[in-house]
Formats: C-alpha cells, structure tokens, sequence
C-alpha cells in the first residue's frame, strides 16, 4: 500500500516536470500552430547551464535555476527572432525538416562540447534522501520538484487569467487575424511566450537532470513525452496539458514499477488510442487545426 | 481540343520515358561496372534509394507527412531475418517479397490510424508506432536477439543461383534490380488514373473529394503501397548486410530519411534516387571532416535547406542544365522542375 503512495508521489513529481519542460511547446503548438521537434534543445541547454555552474564553477544549486531559465530564455528568443518566424506561415514538412535540423546539431553540439557521457548536477544536502511521511518515503528532491512546479503552474494560470498579457495571448491563441485587427501585437506576444516557454524548458531541464538524466540525447530521447503531453491534452488552455503530464507521469512511473517488462509500450500504445478517439486531444477544442 | 482530352495527352506525355531518365539508369548500371571496389557504399545508396521512393509515394504523392516510415522498413528487415535463420523461406527473393507483404499488411491495418486527423495528429500517430514496434521488438527478445539483433544470418544463393560474394557484387546487383523493378511498377502507378487522383487529393482534399474521388480509400492504397516498398527495402537491408538490429526502428532513420527525399525533391520519383546519392555522399564527406559529429553537418544543411526554401533550391540547381539544354537544342526546359515545386 504505501508502494502506492510512493509511486504515486513520484509519478506525480515527474508529471509535474514534464508539464514544465512542455507548457512551452503547448504555446508554440498551439498559437501559432508550430510543429517544434526542437523543445527539447531549449531543455537540455538550460540543463547544461545549471550543471556547468553548479559543478565547475561552485555556484550553489538555487542560484543556478533562475540562470538556466535566463540562458534558455535567451536563446530561445534569439532563435525565435532570427529563424523561427521565417517558418510560421510553412507548411507542417518544412517545420518539422527544420525541426529535427536543429536537433541533430544541438546533439553533436553538446557531444562536442561537454561529452557524451551522462551529467549530474551536484544538489545541496538538504535535498538528498527521504522523509517518512506516515510511513510513506517521499524523496525530498521531488518534494521540492512539485513544489517549484505546482507554484510555477499556479502562477502560469493566473496570469494566463487574470493579467492583460493573459487575455491577449489567449486571444491570439483564438482567432489571430481578429487578434491582430483589435490591436494585438501577435509576433511580439508570440515571440515573449515562446521565449519564456523556452526558459521554463531550461528550468525544467535543470530540474530534471537528477531524475531524467541529462545528456546529449535528452532532446531525442524525451521528444516524444512532450509532444504526448501537448497533443493529448491539447492546446487550448492550460489545464489539458497539465493533466496530460500528470497522467503520463503517474502512468509512466506506475508502468515501469508494475509492468516492468512491457517498458514504454503502455505509454504509447494509450497515446495512438487517444489520438484515434479524439484527434484534437483529450481536453482540446481545436488543438490540430 | 476538349478538356478532358487535353488532360489526357498531357498526362500521356508525362508517362512517356523521357532520354534523361534512360540515360539516368545507364548511369546506375555504369556505376556498377566503374567503380568495382565501392559495391558496399553503392549497395547502401540502392537500399536507402528503394526507402525514400516508398516515402515519396506517400508524402509526394499521398501529402502524409510521417515520421515513422522506419517502422515498415524494420518489420521488413526483422521478417527477411527470421525467416533466413529460421530456413521457413531460404531463398532470398521469395523472401523478400514475403517480408515485403508483412510490411504491407502492418501498412493496411496502421493506414486506418494515419488517415484519421490532421497534419500533426498523423506525425504522432505515425511516430508512435515506429516507437511501439521498437519497443515490442527490445521486449520480446528472444524472438528479436534484443538489444544485440539478429545474429548468424546465412543467405542462400538467390533464386539458387547467384550466391552472395564478400565483396557485394551479387548483392548490389540483387538490390538495384529489385530497385528497378519496384521502380518501374511506381512509374507506372503514379502515372496511371489513380496516381493523378492522388495528385489531386494532395493538392486539395476537398475538392478532390468534391469531384468524386474517394479519398481516404485512394490514401489507404497508396499508404499499403508504401509499406510495401518499406518492407521490401528494410528486407534488402538485412538481406544484404546480414543483420538486423533495434536501430532499424529508430527515429533517425526516418528523419534521415525525410532528408533524403526534401535533397532530391518530392512528387517525381527520381527525388529519393537522386536525395540518396547526394546524402550518402555528404554523410562520407562529413564523416571524413569530422567522424564522430557528422550529425552536425547533416542537421544544418537541412536547416539551411528549409531557410533557403526547398523551391528555390531546386531551381537554382536545375539552372545551368536547363540553360544548357535550352541553348543546345532551342527547346523549353527539358529536366524538369519537380510538380510539387513548380511555381
């Protein structure tokens, strides 16, 4: 029974994680109708961000975040400004050749320069081992993982609902060509939330380095969970995909801990008969336009 | 002349053998007797030749973006295996055509999921099966050898004939003479009633379905069509190199693949035969200059190909010849701009 918590708890953290390195990817999917192969990329650079300060040059792990978030987001918006907006109005192939380009030179690009060999991020002390919480193990790393997320996504929600800046992009989101006729500057609110939701990969790259693992390959290797999470739960709020990386991550982890001969053939196998029944994702109005 | 005649004698001049595609295949059979010492390489180009025009069938033809297609070539190459070592069909050929058949009818049942949805939902759904059936194939490996493949192939002569040689001599002839043979049954396809339809639906569905064409019917064909091609190339792989490992599935493939075919051009077959040539020519270049990080290179030349747009390309390629045949013989531009491309 209290294996159940357990997996559940972790199942939880890693949804949690997922949904942080992919609520960017919801954006681009579905604002501007983007096919980004490359998220990963903008994950793995925030990732090494965090693991170059932290292990070379001392820097402690919490002041690393807020940098792999910066550096991601830097990146991100230089790559959106100089190539990925010559690319919107393309159709699918071009995006996805482009795409995959991209990812096949960030690979070999990190291979070269930082190895091919798996990274860890040295984390505090405090951050190591369990707590006994009514006989349930909770790990402290993804206690504190599903803290930083469940704020992250809190505050994402509200500004998404409450702020000025959340009522255009969910207008642009809309419809927007009648976004852009009431005034809405669409390429400039298009190329904020892409670069912010490239940072939030980069967070999330760093963040997951511990239990994902971090390394050259990230972006091929975990492709597959973002585009999951955004094409199963859609693309037209903030919710549909939250729930989708909490879903995959509970049953991902429960999965590899009950079933575990049968690897990720649960994962996809759910994902291509999600996709069968309804298209446009499970909480989506119009995720595949 | 009527409408409908005046489309029929154009069509009928687009299936005509122009000289261009004659002296291509001369080229081909030249190669085989210019440079003796290359078979391996020239057998790896045939191979992956076969691959990009049963991708071409789909995307060019079909407008189905996948990413995937590794999945129809591994089931092919894993089917040409077990059937080699286990001795069910010995002879090369005949199996061949058996693991292209496998292929096929995994095609037929996954072309009811990829015809359901949009663009996106079909690049999922096409890229989770290639990902199921790699997992499938690490799972159960005691049929698949897992992680280490399929090992101790033996190939028996083909047709009992022709035994295979270590230097590939047989085995490149074997593979470019299947190529030409599945080739010519494309030709003839695309350029048969129900190749134009598909032309059509590739242009635009709707109104493709407006006039009567049965669309998901005619995608459905061309998709089993294609996952035939993948089989039979998948087989020639393991046929040829005697192996067949969890790689075959994997997602580089198909994205190499896709390469391949935007470098040659899609919509006019000859795309995936001349992308094939250039690729692995590039791919030897990059390995040379760099052998560990070639990806690199591979992954910027197809970023600088989609910022400098694959239309344009094209034409810039084709300049100089058309100018040349243009100057020589007074006519209009005799190598032509591929369909999809023209402007």
């Amino acid at each position: 029974m209290t294996s159940l918590f357990t997996n559940l708890f972790d199942g939880v953290a890693y949804g949690m994680l997922l949904f942080v390195l992919a609520c960017g990817l919801a954006v681009t999917l579905g604002l501007m109708n983007f096919v980004n192969l490359a998220h990963g990329a903008f994950a793995m650079a925030g990732g090494y961000v965090c693991a170059v300060l932290v292990n070379q040059s001392g820097w402690p792990f919490f002041a690393a975040l807020p940098l792999a978030f910066v550096s991601s987001a830097l990146i991100g918006a230089v790559l959106e400004r100089s190539l990925y907006r010559h690319l919107y109005h393309r159709n699918h192939l071009d995006q996805v050749l482009f795409s995959v380009g991209l990812v096949f030179m960030s690979v070999a690009a990190v291979d070269y320069i930082m190895g091919s060999s798996r990274v860890f991020i040295r984390i505090p002390q405090a951050l190591e081992g369990q707590i006994d919480f009514f006989g349930v193990g909770i790990g402290r790393y993804r206690l504190m993982i599903i803290v930083i997320c469940g704020l992250l996504t809190a505050s994402l929600q509200l500004v998404l609902a409450r702020t000025r800046f959340g009522s255009r992009l969910r207008a642009a989101v809309d419809d927007p060509r009648a976004a852009s006729g009431l005034g809405i500057n669409v390429p400039q609110v298009f190329a904020f939330t892409f670069a912010f939701g490239c940072g939030l990969a980069g967070l999330g790259g760093a963040l997951s380095a511990e239990i994902l693992g971090l390394d050259p390959y990230f972006p091929l290797k975990f492709m597959i969970y973002f585009l999951i999470v955004v094409t199963v739960g859609g693309s037209s709020s903030i919710t549909g995909p939250f729930l989708a990386s909490l879903l995959l991550g509970i049953g991902d982890v429960a999965g590899k801990y009950y079933v575990p001969k049968l690897g990720p053939f649960v994962i996809y196998t759910i994902m291509i008969v999600i996709l069968i029944w309804r298209p446009n994702g499970l909480f989506g109005r119009t995720a595949a336009r | 002349m009527t409408a409908q005649a005046d489309v029929g004698y154009h069509a009928r001049q687009h299936a005509r053998w122009h000289w261009s595609e004659i002296a291509f295949w001369s080229l081909a059979l030249a190669c085989a007797f210019l440079f003796p010492s290359r078979y391996l390489i020239m057998t790896d180009i045939v191979r992956l030749a076969l691959f990009a025009l049963s991708l071409d069938l789909i995307l060019g033809y079909g407008g189905i973006v996948s990413l995937g297609h590794a999945a129809f070539f591994g089931v092919g190459a894993y089917t040409a295996g077990l059937l080699a070592l286990h001795g069910v069909i010995a002879e090369p050929a005949f199996a061949l055509v058996a693991s292209g058949l496998v292929a096929m009818a995994l095609g037929f049942v996954t072309s009811f999921l990829v015809i359901r949805g949009a663009d996106l939902t079909r690049l999922m759904v096409t890229l989770g099966i290639a990902l199921l059936l790699e997992a499938l194939a690490e799972r159960f490996s005691d049929i698949t050898g897992g992680t280490d493949g399929l090992q101790g192939i033996e190939m028996q002569p083909i047709l009992g004939l022709f035994a295979f040689d270590m230097f590939g001599k047989v085995g490149f002839f074997y593979c470019l003479a299947i190529l030409f043979a599945l080739f010519l049954l494309a030709r003839r396809i695309v350029h048969s009633p129900f190749g134009l339809s598909l032309r059509a639906i590739r242009n635009n569905p709707l109104r493709a379905a407006a006039i009567g064409i049965p669309v998901n019917k005619r995608l459905i064909a061309i998709y089993t069509l294609a996952a035939f091609y993948a089989g039979i190339a998948g087989a020639l792989f393991t046929q040829s190199t005697q192996l067949a490992s969890l790689d075959v599935f994997s997602f580089e493939r198909s994205a190499d693949l896709m390469l391949v075919l935007v470098i040659g051009g899609t919509g006019y077959l000859y795309g995936g035969l001349i992308g094939a040539v250039v690729f692995r020519m590039l791919q030897e270049v990059f390995s040379t200059i760099t052998p560990q990080y070639w990806q690199f290179w591979i992954g910027l030349v197809l970023v600088v190909i989609v910022l400098v747009g694959r239309q344009r390309l094209h034409r810039w390629v084709l300049w100089a010849p058309n100018l040349v045949i243009r100057q020589l013989s007074g006519r209009k531009a005799a190598v032509v701009v591929p369909e999809s491309d023209a402007p």
